[in-house]
Parts: structure tokens; C-alpha cells; sequence
């Protein structure tokens, strides 16, 4: 039997090295965990934000914004099948880990946890919510897993072009009645701090990202990222004419950065347990849809081993 | 003649439209991921279908509307589509025999229409076709699973199919301006469709077990305007923004 120090040294030597890993390849037992919690929750924010968007495809208000909206949602669900796939490639099946979504076992993204009141909102999870998801995905196409990579290199493509849809959105709203900047102002009032929420806790409380950073699946902390992120939406709400709700946003000569008011992480932490303004009916709607498609994926399996024994016969008839 | 153009072309486009809005309804909610995508693929090809046909009715109308101003501005009475296509999704097996029913009278329906001598429907129909194809696979397909799969699915389709067959016959009603779209060869002879119809529902009905309604009792009405209770629903959603904020640009 191989040393386990000895395999855990060669990769860890790939990992310094930019070897990506690959599914056969030996890996510690924790990085596998860490890629399945990370990944299947990746997938599960995927498909759970369908549904603040969804809200609106029957009240968007032009066809053009309808047909976008809709091909941006099959999008999302899209990177949910490409991401349950990459999870699978670790050894679980989709059907467990959508299990560990309805029970609370899993998490997703808190974000989703907001409501989308409005139609600039649609706009406003163009921008932010999918503007701050990139910041982190075109880190993980560097990541050291393969297929995760791979699956965001693909990804990446897809949700910048959601961003410059969202941002248009908002682009025309901006040019519009007073009606129409009103309710800009207020979606960006809304998603602002919710968007920097997304990055996760402040680094010197959260628990993963050391050990992610040694094994390259993550490549920037939590912190970097946000203020990677921040730094480049105070020029695009500028152009947007609208004020981003943080009297503490100021330009840090010193630091080459934008400094800004400390996250409410009461709320965060709030959110994050389950407290959010739609954690429930999030889920309930997801548990919904599954429980009611249950008849539909137990006949199609039916009806798929009906023919597969029909085929049988068929075939021992004519020998 | 240029009156019945205009509402042959707002029939298709609002069949397609509505039909495409029902189907938007399912997105984020499928039974499966997969189904989930596919309906919403087929939705978007309907609106797709539905902008070039408004694009093409404002045109024919000339009087500076747009495909937004003909899909957000009217009331229901104007509405021309087939009382099919507004019935509400139910489950998806209701949702899959409602398509199906629509999807093989699409089929036979732009088959025809591509032979119009009015060029841009002709057009319109030479891509939706292929589209239409796909649509009309898919929902056979779901149609015979469902049918063939467990008791309970077959109760459920069965259950659907009969609720649904009462709007089936409209769609093979002509009424005045496709009478007149017909004559002068722009529009398709729905009476020579209907047979090929029967044929198409009856094969898949036999393959799927499932048994075809017995009941001939027909609704119509959708075509002049007269719809179900569902559609003023539909509309206030959908017009909502349209007529909350007048005029605006989005």
C-alpha cells in the first residue's frame, strides 16, 4: 500500500506545480468533500436562482426583454447541469445531493434568499449579482479540480454576457422617466449590500479558505474579491446616475482602493441560518417542483425499462 | 383583403405568443432539469415565432405600431388565438397533451404555410418548421411515456386528454379571415389538414394506450375574440409593466 504521506506530498507538488487534478487521480479524502460541498453548492444556487428571475418572465415588458430573460434562466439551468455533472465526477449522484438542498443540508447562494420586486431588479441581478458571481468564477477557472475548471471556463462566457445584459437593463432604465430612475435607484439600494455579501464572510472568519488557498481551489480571498469588486462597480453606477447606498465609499489614495463601510453581518449570518426575506419560500418552490415531478421521472423510468424488455423480446424472437 | 392578412398574421403570432407565455410559466419549476430547459427552449422559439409575425402585422397595418404595441396594448376580445393555447399548464402531463395536441396541427400547419404566396410568411414558416419539428417530437414523446409509463401517469394524461379534446376542434374551424387568406392562396386549407391531424393523434394516442375522448362537443370562439376566463389572467400579467407605465422605453 502506497504511503499516504508520500501520495498526499505528490499532490500537493501537482497542485504547486498548475497540474490540474483529475477525477482517477488520488486526492485527500478532505479536498473531495471540500470540491463535492463547494461544487453541488455552486449547482444548487445555479437552480435556485431561476427563481427570483423567474418571477418576471410573465410580466417583462417588452418581447425582446422576455426572450432575453428567458434564455438568460435556461442559462442558468445550463451551468446547474454542467456543475451537478462536475460533482458527479467526485463519486455522488445528483439525487443525494438535491436531497441535501430540501433538507437544509446543503447550502446556497443567500443572495437568491432576496426578493425581486421590480423590473429593475431583473437589471440589478444583471449587474451586481452576476457582476460578483464572476468575480469568483473567472478565479475558479484557475482552480485545481479539472472538470470544475473546464465547467467554468464554459460558464464564465455565459454569465458575462448576463452581465452586460443586466447592466443595459439598467443603462435604459437610467434614461428614462422619472418612474424608471426611481426604480433604479431603489433596486441598487436593495442588491448593493446583498451583492457584497455574496463573497462570503470577512477572511479572518472564514473557516475554508486557508486550506482552499494551499489547494488552489480557491486563488483569491474573501476580502480580495470584494474589493476587487467594489473597486470596479463605482465607475458603472456613476455612469448609471445612480448613488450606491454607503456614505463610507470613498477613493483610498493610499491603497490604490475604495474603502467602504463594514458589512452588516448580523444580517449575513441571518440570511445565511435561514432567516433571509425568502429562504422559505425559496425552498418550499424548489421542494414543490421536485415532489410533484416525482409521478414524471417514476414513469418515464417505467416506460424506459417497458421498452428495454421489449427490445429484449424482440430480440430473442428473432433468434 | 389587406384586413384579413393583418388578422392571419396576429392569429398566428398570438397562438404562438400565448402559448409560448403558458410555457414560460414552467421555467424554474420542471419536473427534471432537463424538461425544465427543454420547455423553456420551446417557449422561446413561440415568442421568437411571435415577434416576427407582430413585426410583420405592423407592417401590413402601417400605421407606425410596434410588435410591443400589438402584444401589450390590446385587450383580450382582440385577441385571435385558439382557446387551446390559453388553457392553463395544469401538471406537465396536462401541460405535454395540450403541446402535443398544438404542436402536430403546427406542424402539418407551417408544412402548408411555406408554400404561401406571401413571401414573408412563407419565410416565417419555413423556420419555424423546423423548430415546430422538434417541438412535435418532443411532445409525442412525453405524450407515449406518460401514457405507457406508471398507472398513475396514464390516469393523469388520460384525465388531461379528455379535459383538453373539447378545444381541439376549433382549431380546424375557418372562419372568415382565413376563408379569405385561403381563396386567394396565402393562407392553408384547414380542412385538409384535419384528416392528416386525426391520423397523426390517433397513431400516437394507440402507441401512448391511451384512449381517444369520446365526447364531440367543440368550444370555439378564440378566433373572433371570444376566449376562456384564463386569457384577461394572462394579459394582466403580462401587460402589467405595458400599462402601468405608458410609453416608455425598456
Amino acid at each position: 500500500m502506497a504511503d499516504l504521506n508520500s501520495l498526499e506530498a505528490k499532490f500537493q507538488e501537482k497542485i504547486d506545480n498548475e497540474i490540474k487534478i483529475e477525477p482517477k487521480d488520488w486526492m485527500p479524502e478532505k479536498y473531495r468533500q471540500t470540491l463535492i460541498r463547494q461544487i453541488s453548492q455552486h449547482a444548487h444556487s445555479e437552480v435556485v436562482g431561476m427563481l427570483p428571475e423567474g418571477n418576471w418572465i410573465t410580466r417583462a415588458p417588452s418581447l425582446r426583454r422576455k426572450v432575453a430573460l428567458l434564455a438568460k434562466i435556461q442559462d442558468e439551468a445550463g451551468h446547474g447541469l454542467y456543475l451537478y455533472s462536475a460533482a458527479e465526477t467526485l463519486g455522488v449522484e445528483r439525487d443525494d445531493l438535491i436531497e441535501q438542498l430540501h433538507t437544509g443540508k446543503a447550502k446556497y447562494s443567500s443572495i437568491f434568499n432576496y426578493p425581486t420586486l421590480t423590473w429593475a431588479d431583473i437589471g440589478a441581478v444583471g449587474w451586481l449579482v452576476d457582476g460578483a458571481a464572476i468575480m469568483n468564477q473567472v478565479m475558479l477557472t484557475r482552480t485545481s479540480y479539472g472538470p470544475y475548471s473546464r465547467a467554468m471556463v464554459r460558464i464564465c462566457k455565459e454569465e458575462s454576457f448576463h452581465q452586460r445584459q443586466g447592466y443595459e437593463i439598467l443603462l435604459t432604465l437610467s434614461r428614462g422617466s422619472e418612474d424608471q430612475k426611481r426604480m433604479l435607484q431603489d433596486a441598487v439600494n436593495r442588491f448593493w449590500w446583498p451583492s457584497l455579501m455574496m463573497f462570503g464572510p470577512s477572511d479572518k472568519d472564514s473557516v475554508h479558505t486557508a486550506q482552499a488557498m494551499k489547494w488552489k481551489i480557491k486563488r483569491k480571498t474573501n476580502d480580495e474579491l470584494r474589493q476587487q469588486f467594489v473597486d470596479v462597480c463605482v465607475d458603472q453606477a456613476r455612469i448609471l446616475g445612480v448613488t450606491l447606498p454607503d456614505p463610507n465609499l470613498k477613493w483610498n489614495e493610499e491603497r490604490g482602493h475604495y474603502d467602504f463601510s463594514e458589512i452588516d453581518w448580523d444580517e449575513f449570518w441571518n440570511v445565511v441560518k435561514g432567516n433571509g426575506p425568502c429562504n422559505k419560500q425559496r425552498m418550499d418552490a424548489r421542494i414543490k417542483a421536485h415532489e410533484e415531478g416525482a409521478w414524471v421521472r417514476e414513469a418515464a423510468m417505467a416506460y424506459a425499462e417497458k421498452q428495454a424488455k421489449r427490445r429484449k423480446e424482440e430480440t430473442t424472437q428473432v433468434a | 383583403m389587406k384586413n384579413s392578412l393583418l388578422n392571419y398574421t396576429i392569429h398566428l403570432a398570438d397562438n404562438a405568443h400565448i402559448l409560448g407565455h403558458r410555457l414560460g410559466e414552467w421555467c424554474g419549476h420542471g419536473p427534471i432539469l432537463e424538461q425544465d430547459i427543454a420547455m423553456t427552449n420551446i417557449s422561446l422559439d413561440l415568442i421568437g415565432q411571435a415577434r416576427s409575425l407582430y413585426q410583420y402585422a405592423a407592417e401590413i397595418e402601417g400605421r407606425g405600431r410596434t410588435e410591443d404595441d400589438i402584444a401589450y396594448l390590446r385587450d383580450a376580445w382582440d385577441f385571435r388565438n385558439v382557446l387551446l393555447v390559453e388553457q392553463p399548464n395544469g401538471d406537465f402531463g396536462k401541460t405535454m397533451v395540450r403541446q402535443f395536441l398544438f404542436d402536430a396541427y403546427n406542424f402539418l400547419f407551417y408544412k402548408e404555410l411555406k408554400n404561401s404566396n406571401d413571401q414573408q410568411l412563407a419565410a416565417i414558416a419555413e423556420k419555424s418548421l423546423k423548430e415546430v419539428t422538434y417541438h412535435q417530437r418532443f411532445s409525442s414523446e412525453w405524450v407515449i411515456r406518460l401514457g405507457d409509463g406508471t398507472e398513475v401517469s396514464h390516469e393523469k394524461v388520460q384525465n388531461a386528454l379528455n379535459d383538453l379534446w373539447m378545444y381541439t376542434g376549433e382549431l380546424f374551424v375557418m372562419n372568415d379571415f382565413e376563408k379569405d387568406m385561403t381563396n386567394n392562396g396565402t393562407g392553408v386549407d384547414l380542412e385538409k389538414l384535419k384528416p392528416l391531424w386525426q391520423e397523426k393523434v390517433d397513431y400516437i394516442l394507440k402507441t401512448a394506450t391511451l384512449a381517444k375522448p369520446q365526447n364531440d362537443w367543440m368550444q370555439s370562439g378564440g378566433k373572433t375574440g371570444r376566449h376562456s376566463e384564463h386569457l384577461g389572467f394572462i394579459l394582466a400579467e403580462m401587460q402589467f409593466m405595458q400599462k402601468t407605465y405608458p410609453g416608455q422605453v425598456w
